[in-house]
C-alpha cells in the first residue's frame, strides 16, 4: 500500500484527487458525500457575485456512441448566497477535518473587494484559496473571470491583493483562452501565488440543432459560447501543465485540471509536473464513486512500480518534454505489420495510400490469402497506420538503427561553423 | 450469442474435447465490452448476483487497466468468483438483470469476470491477507465452494481455520463435479490456493465420521461449519442396477475431470436417466468421450425438465437425443454381466401433483427395449443423513434446518451452508449460492464468537 497523501503548496490532502470548482462542489451536502466516497479534497464552487444563472446551460458532445467525450457549459459561479456557502463550508470542514477544502473566489478587480472576501472566507476555516481567473462566459463580460485572466497585469495585481490578507495558500486558476499560458502563469507567480491550477474551460460552441437551427444549448432560441471540458480537452490541459512545469521561472506547484477521467489520466498529469489533480466532468458523468477506482488504480500502479509515495511521481516526465529544435533529426522508426494478429481491414493501407506516404502494399500469398506489408525504405514512421489500426499489436513501430543523433539546434550551429577543418565535436 | 468456436469432437485425442468450449475474451473484446457498461447507479446486475459483486466497479476497473483492482472486487465478494465466472447461469442472474437487455445486448458480465480473474490466476496474485489472530478456532467439514468461502472470510476475520475434506483435493464439485470444458480443474484449485495462503489448513483425504469422529471435532473447535454438500445419486430401484456399465452421473463426470480419460466410451451407445443439469453434463461428457449415440430418457416432457435453457440448447447442439415420457424399467445384461439393453415403458402426464407438475403414469402395454452399452443415472443426489444425525442436527429428510439469518443449526456450535441446506425453498443448488452462504456463515460465527460487526481485511 503506497502513501497517497500529498502536500500541495503546504496544503495537506489524503489523496491527490480533488473535485474541481463546479456543480459537484456546489453545497455541503455534495462535498460531504464526495468525501465519504473517497475524494481527497474539493474546491468549492466559486463564491462571489452576482448570484444569477440561465436555463439551459449544458451540452454534451457525443462522439461515435461515446457519450460526453466533451462537455460544454454556460454556467456562472455559485448562485447560492455567500452566507449559506460559508456556513456549509464551516460545517463540512468540521465533519471532515482531514480532507481538503479550498474556496474558489471571484470578485471584481478591486483591492478592497478581494480583501473583504478573503477575510470572510478564511474565517470559516478553509485550507486555501483558488482565484478563478478562468470563467469564459458571463463573468468575463463584467471584467471578471477570463477577462481578468487574459491580462497578465490583472492576474498579478489581483493575486497580490488576495495574498495581502490571506493566511492560507493561494492557488491561481488559469484560463486556457490565451496564446501563451506561461505568460499568465508567470504573472501569478510574480503576484505571489503559492500555486497555480489549470485549465479552466475552453471557449466553445457544442453544436447546432439540424432541425431548429438553434445553437446547442440555447436559451429561448439564442446561444452564446460556453466553456469546454471533459476527456476531449485533456491533451490541451496536459500541454499547458507541461509548459508551465518545464519553465524554471514558474517555480510553484501545479494542480492539473482538464479531462481527468481515471487514475491513468491522473498519473499522466502528475508525471508531467502536477502535484495533484482536479476533476469535474468525469464526476458529473458517473457520480462520486468513480474516485474509488482512481484511488485503487493509482495505489496498484505505485505498488507495481515499486514507489512508496504518490509524490515520487511528480514531474518525472518533465525533463522529457522540450522543444522541436531539441529532437533528434536522425532518430528513425518504421511500421511493421504482424500478419498473425492483423484482421485485414486494410484501414492502414488506405490511410497510408491516400493521406501519408504510400508504403503499405496489399499482397496475395501463394495460398491465396491476403496480407499487408510495409516497404520500410519509404516509411517515414509517422504512426498514422498504427493509430488507425483497430487491433492492438497488429502494427508495431520499430526503432531502426540510425546515424549519430543530431538536433535542429545542433545542425544550425554546425552549418554556421566555418567549413575549414574545424571539428563538429563539442 | 454463441461464441463457441469449435464444435467438433476428436476421437484421436479425447483431452482436446475437454478444453474450455467458450474462448477467453481477447484483450480487445474485453476492452470494448467493458467500455460498453454504463456504470449504472444502484445497478440491477449487482442485486441479481447472489454474492453482490460490485459489477460496474469491477468492469470500470477493467476499462481503466486496473486489473488487480478488478479481480479483487470480484473475489472480495465471491471467494470462488473465478469458477462462478464460468458456471453461473448468468442469463438468469447478473446478465439477465442488465439494463441493456432491452436497449441493445446485455453486458457479458460472466466473461468479463473471467477475464479479470484469469489475469489474477496468470499473474499468480495473492489477493487478500489473513486477519489478526483472534484466538478462536473453526472446523469446516467439506472443502467445496461453501466451505472455502466460509474459510476465506473466517481467515480474514482472524480465525484459525481447518478444513476437513474427504477427497484428495479441495474445491468440491468445482474441482470434481462440473465438466472440464466449462470449468477446468486448475481454476478451482487456484481458488483453493488463495484460501490456503491465508493460513487455512486443509486436511484432505480426511472424512469426518470415518477418519475423525464427530465428537472429536465438536470438542476441539469453537465452531463448526457443515458444508458437505450432497451425496451419491440414489438407487433407481430397478433390476440390473448393479450391472457392469451402470454409472452414477457424479462419479462419471468426476472421471472426466482428471487424466487419463477413459477410452471405453468411444463408439458406444449411452443412455442417461434424468433431465436435470447433471444429466446434461453426463450426456455431453459421453459425447466428448466419443460415444456415438447418446440418449437422455426422462419420464416427463420438455416442459418439466429442470435443466437450464442454455444447457438444453448445448446438449441439442452436441447431438444428444431426448426421449420424453420414457421410464426405464429394467437394465438387461449379457452373459458376462455387462449392460446391453434397457427396457423402458412409455408414460403419459396426468393431473398436477402438489409441486404443480403433472404426474407421469405408465401407458399400458407400451414397453420397449433400446440397445445400450452404458447407463448413467442422474436422478438427483441423496444426502448425508447419517452424518447430519451424528451431529445431532434437526433436518427434514436430510435437509439441515437452519436459522435463515445466521445459518446456525439446532446444534448452536454447528452452522451449515451450501447444498447441505438446499431444498424446501432454501435457495438453489448453485456454486454462487454456496459461496454467499459460506460468507454469511462466517459473519454470523464472528458475531457469535467475537460479537462485533464483521469487517474483513483487504
Ligand atoms: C454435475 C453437476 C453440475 C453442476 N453444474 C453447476 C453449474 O454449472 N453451475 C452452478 O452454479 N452449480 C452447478 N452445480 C451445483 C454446484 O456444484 C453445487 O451447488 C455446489 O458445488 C455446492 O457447494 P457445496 O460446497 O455445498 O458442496 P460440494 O461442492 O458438494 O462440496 C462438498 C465437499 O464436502 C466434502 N465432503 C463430503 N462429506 C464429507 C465428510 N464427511 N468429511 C469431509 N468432507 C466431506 C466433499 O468431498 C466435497 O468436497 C452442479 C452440480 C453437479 C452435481
Ligand atoms: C458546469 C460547469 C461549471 C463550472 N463552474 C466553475 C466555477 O464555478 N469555477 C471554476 O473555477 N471552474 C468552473 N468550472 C470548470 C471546472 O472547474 C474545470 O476547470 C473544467 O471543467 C475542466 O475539468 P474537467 O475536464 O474535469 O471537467 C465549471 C465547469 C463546468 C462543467
Ligand atoms: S489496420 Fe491493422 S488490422 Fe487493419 S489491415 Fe492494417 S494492420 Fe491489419
Ligand atoms: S458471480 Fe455469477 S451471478 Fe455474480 S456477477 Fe459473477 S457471474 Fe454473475
Ligand atoms: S446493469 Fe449492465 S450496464 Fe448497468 S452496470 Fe450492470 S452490467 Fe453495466
Amino acid at each position: 500500500m503506497a502513501d497517497l497523501r500529498i502536500n500541495f503548496a503546504g496544503i495537506k490532502s489524503p489523496n491527490p484527487f480533488w473535485l474541481a470548482s463546479a456543480p459537484p462542489t456546489n453545497s455541503g451536502y455534495q462535498v460531504q458525500r464526495a468525501f465519504e466516497a473517497g475524494w481527497g479534497g474539493a474546491v468549492w464552487k466559486t463564491l462571489g457575485e452576482p448570484i444569477l444563472n440561465i436555463s439551459s446551460r449544458f451540452a454534451g458532445t457525443h462522439f461515435n456512441g461515446q457519450r460526453m467525450a466533451g462537455f460544454n457549459n454556460t454556467e456562472l459561479i455559485t448562485d447560492r448566497p455567500l452566507e449559506v456557502n460559508l456556513k456549509e463550508i464551516y460545517e463540512t470542514k468540521k465533519r471532515f477535518p482531514n480532507h481538503t477544502i479550498i474556496a474558489s473566489l471571484m470578485v471584481e478587480p478591486q483591492q478592497e473587494k478581494w480583501h473583504e472576501i478573503v477575510k470572510r472566507v478564511e474565517a470559516v476555516g478553509v485550507d486555501g484559496f483558488e482565484l478563478n481567473f478562468g470563467c469564459p462566459h458571463g463573468m468575463a463580460e463584467r471584467g471578471m473571470g477570463a477577462a481578468s485572466g487574459q491580462v497578465p497585469e490583472l492576474v498579478e495585481k489581483q493575486t497580490m491583493w488576495a495574498k495581502e490578507v490571506a493566511e492560507t495558500p493561494v492557488i491561481v486558476k488559469l484560463t486556457p483562452n490565451i496564446t501563451d499560458i506561461t505568460a499568465t502563469a508567470y504573472a501569478a507567480v510574480q503576484g505571489g501565488a503559492d500555486a497555480i491550477s489549470m485549465i479552466n474551460t475552453i471557449n466553445s460552441l457544442a453544436g447546432v440543432d439540424l432541425d431548429t437551427w438553434n445553437t446547442i444549448p440555447h436559451v429561448a432560441g439564442k446561444g452564446a459560447h460556453g466553456g469546454y471540458c471533459g476527456p476531449a480537452v485533456k491533451p490541451i490541459a496536459l500541454n499547458m501543465v507541461a509548459e508551465c512545469a518545464r519553465n524554471s521561472t514558474i517555480n510553484v506547484p501545479i494542480s492539473g485540471i482538464g479531462g481527468v477521467s481515471d487514475w491513468r489520466d491522473a498519473v499522466e498529469f502528475m508525471l508531467m509536473g502536477a502535484g495533484g489533480v482536479q476533476v469535474c466532468t468525469a464526476a458529473m458523468h458517473h457520480g462520486f464513486s468513480i474516485v474509488e477506482d482512481m484511488v485503487d488504480g493509482l495505489n496498484n500502479y505505485l505498488d507495481d512500480k515499486g514507489l512508496d509515495s504518490v509524490e515520487d511521481l511528480v514531474g518525472k516526465s518533465v525533463p522529457k518534454y522540450s522543444d522541436w529544435g531539441d529532437l533528434d533529426l536522425n532518430y528513425k522508426t518504421v511500421a511493421r505489420i504482424n500478419t498473425d494478429t492483423c484482421i485485414n481491414c486494410n484501414k492502414c493501407h488506405i490511410a497510408c495510400e491516400d493521406t501519408a506516404h504510400q508504403c503499405i502494399d496489399m499482397l496475395t500469398a501463394k495460398d491465396g490469402s491476403n496480407y499487408l506489408k510495409v516497404h520500410e525504405e519509404d516509411c517515414v514512421g509517422c504512426n498514422l497506420c498504427s493509430i488507425v489500426c483497430p487491433v492492438d499489436g497488429a502494427i508495431d513501430m520499430i526503432e531502426i538503427p540510425s546515424d549519430e543523433p543530431m538536433t535542429w539546434k545542433e545542425r544550425e550551429t554546425a552549418i554556421k561553423q566555418p567549413s575549414c577543418g574545424i571539428s563538429l565535436v563539442k | 450469442m454463441n461464441r463457441f468456436k469449435d464444435k467438433t469432437t476428436s476421437l484421436k485425442d479425447l483431452s482436446l474435447n475437454f478444453n474450455e468450449i467458450e474462448p477467453d475474451l481477447s484483450p480487445k473484446e474485453a476492452m470494448d465490452e467493458s467500455n460498453r457498461c454504463l456504470y449504472c447507479y444502484d445497478a440491477p446486475c449487482i442485486t441479481a448476483c447472489p454474492t453482490d459483486i460490485n459489477i460496474p466497479s469491477f468492469i470500470k476497473k477493467i476499462a481503466s487497466g486496473n486489473m488487480k483492482g478488478s479481480a479483487k472486487v470480484i473475489m472480495d465478494a465471491n471467494p470462488v468468483g473465478a469458477s462462478c465466472a464460468r458456471v453461473c447461469p448468468t442469463e438468469d442472474l447478473c446478465e439477465g438483470a442488465c439494463v441493456l437487455n432491452d436497449a441493445s445486448l446485455p453486458i457479458m458480465i460472466g466473461n468479463l469476470q473471467r477475464h479479470a480473474t484469469n489475469w489474477a490466476i496468470k499473474n499468480n496474485e495473492q489477493l487478500f491477507e489473513a486477519g489478526e489472530d483472534n484466538g478462536k478456532t473453526v472446523a469446516i467439514v467439506g472443502g467445496g465452494p461453501a466451505g472455502l468461502s466460509a474459510a476465506r472470510e473466517l481467515a480474514r476475520l482472524g480465525f484459525n481455520v481447518t478444513i476437513f475434506e474427504a477427497k484428495e483435493k479441495a474445491g468440491g464439485l468445482d474441482t470434481f463435479g462440473i465438466v472440464s470444458f466449462r470449468l477446468p480443474q486448475e481454476v478451482s484449485l487456484w481458488e483453493v490456493e488463495q484460501v490456503e495462503n491465508l493460513g487455512v489448513e486443509i486436511r484432505t483425504n480426511t472424512m469426518i465420521g470415518r477418519d475423525i469422529s464427530v465428537s472429536d471435532i465438536e470438542s476441539a473447535y469453537d465452531a463448526i461449519v457443515l458444508a458437505v454438500g450432497l451425496s451419491k445419486v440414489p438407487m433407481l430401484g430397478i433390476e440390473g442396477e448393479n450391472a457392469n456399465g451402470v454409472h452414477d452421473a457424479i462419479n462419471f463426470v468426476e472421471t472426466t475431470k482428471t487424466p487419463p480419460l477413459r477410452e471405453d466410451f468411444i463408439g458406444k451407445k449411452v443412455a442417461i436417466i434424468g433431465a436435470g443439469n447433471t444429466a446434461i453434463d453426463a450426456a455431453t461428457c459421453s459425447v466428448r468421450l466419443g460415444a456415438s449415440d447418446v440418449k437422455m430418457l426422462y419420464r416427463r416432457t420438455e416442459a418439466e425438465m429442470t435443466a437450464y435453457e442454455f444447457e438444453y440448447e448445448f446438449a441439442k447442439q452436441e447431438n444428444v437425443e431426448f426421449r420424453w415420457l420414457t421410464q426405464p424399467m429394467k437394465i438387461l445384461t449379457d452373459s458376462e454381466g455387462k449392460v446391453n439393453a434397457l427396457e423402458c415403458i412409455r408414460m403419459e402426464l396426468g393431473e398436477a401433483d402438489v409441486s404443480g407438475r403433472r404426474r407421469p403414469s405408465p401407458v399400458k402395454d407400451s414397453a420397449f427395449t433400446i440397445e445400450v452399452d452404458a447407463v448413467i443415472k442422474a436422478i438427483g443426489q441423496s444426502r448425508f443423513v447419517d452424518l447430519i444425525e451424528e451431529f445431532d442436527l434437526s433436518h427434514d429428510r436430510g435437509i439441515v434446518t437452519i436459522d435463515s439469518d445466521t445459518h446456525q443449526t439446532s446444534n448452536p456450535k454447528v452452522f451449515a451452508a451450501g447444498d447441505v441446506i438446499f431444498g424446501n425453498g432454501q435457495g438453489e443448488a448453485m456454486v454462487v449460492e454456496a459461496a454467499e452462504q459460506g460468507k454469511l456463515t462466517a459473519y454470523s460465527i464472528y458475531k457469535e464468537l467475537i460479537g462485533e460487526n464483521a469487517t474483513v481485511n483487504a
